[in-house]
């Protein structure tokens, strides 16, 4: 049997964001974005950790007051395993943001709306990626 | 949710879940991307007191000091070696060193409250505290959260991540609590106490809980 999960809660900065780590790669692109809940409102107390498989690289940043998250990304990277935790979120969420136009197998398998809310879109130079817990155009979620 | 002794992330006794946790269905990937290798922190990371909170400032803290120690397995039983562990908790009052913590209870300069180690090649891993007071949240009428050290663990593998709390034995708050209680299995509430340990306490110092955590099974490496 193993430790189950629980939230991270509404104090998480204290332990997890001590140092800034939102930078996989200081040359990368911008990749911004919101955390919204099922109302569509932000969630200022959620942290979303991106984890770049290929290249190794590992980032880690909390939501601001207005449920907005910022990394700064390889540009090479075609897709980011993603985390989310907040408080509300008794087990952490695994999503996965594309960043090119680069299709995989998993992505393919979606129903076109599906996929959608897994593509960053390009915006002045950078990504955007908003997450959304709920709602009709809720991110995708894997099992894990 | 894959297992039956999982937290039950839509629990509506915990408010918060209610507008957060995802209503659709997880949709399940291929169980190989569930072994993709996590990331690694080394000793670069920490600073010579992270894992003892009792001397991060100029005094000592006030409550009662505590080692908590135990170690990171896998469920077959498997040390995980040099795995990153934060923590982070409220200080004896029930009071965390955060902006947004409005309970009316004093700040203690000389703690902040969080913590990180590497386990050793066993897994262990030991941290010095003081013991975290329980405190309101406004969950419901009179609601309390029993006392808890939160923590973070990342694993070798990319799904072994894990963020949970760990609680400390007998707590009349239990059955009180609904992020304690989202748990539903008895047995697997059980894995998230401590263990009093007389044996590891140090005489005329401070008392000690061992807590051993269990994270999903490390998928073998290839001869």
């Amino acid at each position: 049997m193993r430790t189950p999960s629980q939230t991270v809660g509404p104090y998480y900065s204290i332990g997890l964001c001590r140092r800034s780590e939102s930078e996989l790669d200081p040359d990368g692109v911008e990749l911004v974005g919101t955390l919204f809940d099922g109302h569509g409102e932000p969630i200022p107390d959620g942290v979303i950790e991106v984890w770049d498989t290929a290249g190794r690289r590992w980032g880690r940043c909390g939501t601001h007051p207005a449920g907005s998250f910022s990394f700064r990304v390889p540009r090479e990277a075609s897709r980011l395993e993603v985390y989310v935790f907040a408080r509300g979120l008794l087990r952490h969420q695994w999503t996965r943001v594309y960043l090119s136009e680069e299709q995989d197998e998993l992505l393919a398998s979606l129903p076109p709306a599906d996929r959608e809310t897994l593509v960053a879109a390009h915006e002045d130079g950078r990504m955007r990626f908003d997450i959304r817990m709920q709602g009709d155009r809720a991110t995708v979620f894997f099992a894990h | 949710m894959s297992a039956g002794y999982e937290v039950e992330v839509d629990w509506p006794e915990y408010r918060s879940t209610e507008w957060r946790a995802p209503k659709r269905p997880l949709v399940t990937l291929p169980e190989e991307l569930l072994a993709l290798d996590g990331p690694v922190f080394g000793e670069d990371c920490l600073q010579p007191s992270d894992n003892d909170l009792t001397r991060q400032h100029g005094g000592e803290p006030i409550g009662e000091r505590i080692l908590v120690h135990g170690r990171v397995l896998d469920e077959d039983g498997r040390p995980l070696r040099g795995t990153l562990i934060e923590i982070w908790q409220a200080n004896a009052g029930g009071r965390y060193r955060h902006e947004v913590d409005r309970h009316p209870a004093p700040l203690d300069p000389n703690f902040s409250g969080a913590g990180r180690c590497l386990t050793d090649g066993d897994g262990r891993y030991s941290f010095t505290t003081i013991k975290p007071g329980a405190y309101p949240w406004r969950n419901h009428e009179n609601a309390w959260r029993p006392a808890h050290i939160h923590f973070s663990v990342f694993g070798r593998v990319f799904a072994q991540r894990l963020v949970t709390q760990m609680y400390f034995p007998g707590d009349p708050l239990f059955p009180y609590d609904p992020i304690f209680n989202a748990v539903r299995e008895p047995a697997a509430r059980e894995l998230l106490v401590a263990r009093f340990d007389l044996a590891a306490t140090a005489p005329e110092w401070a008392l000690a809980f061992e807590w051993d955590i269990v994270m999903r099974r490390t998928p073998v490496e290839d001869p």
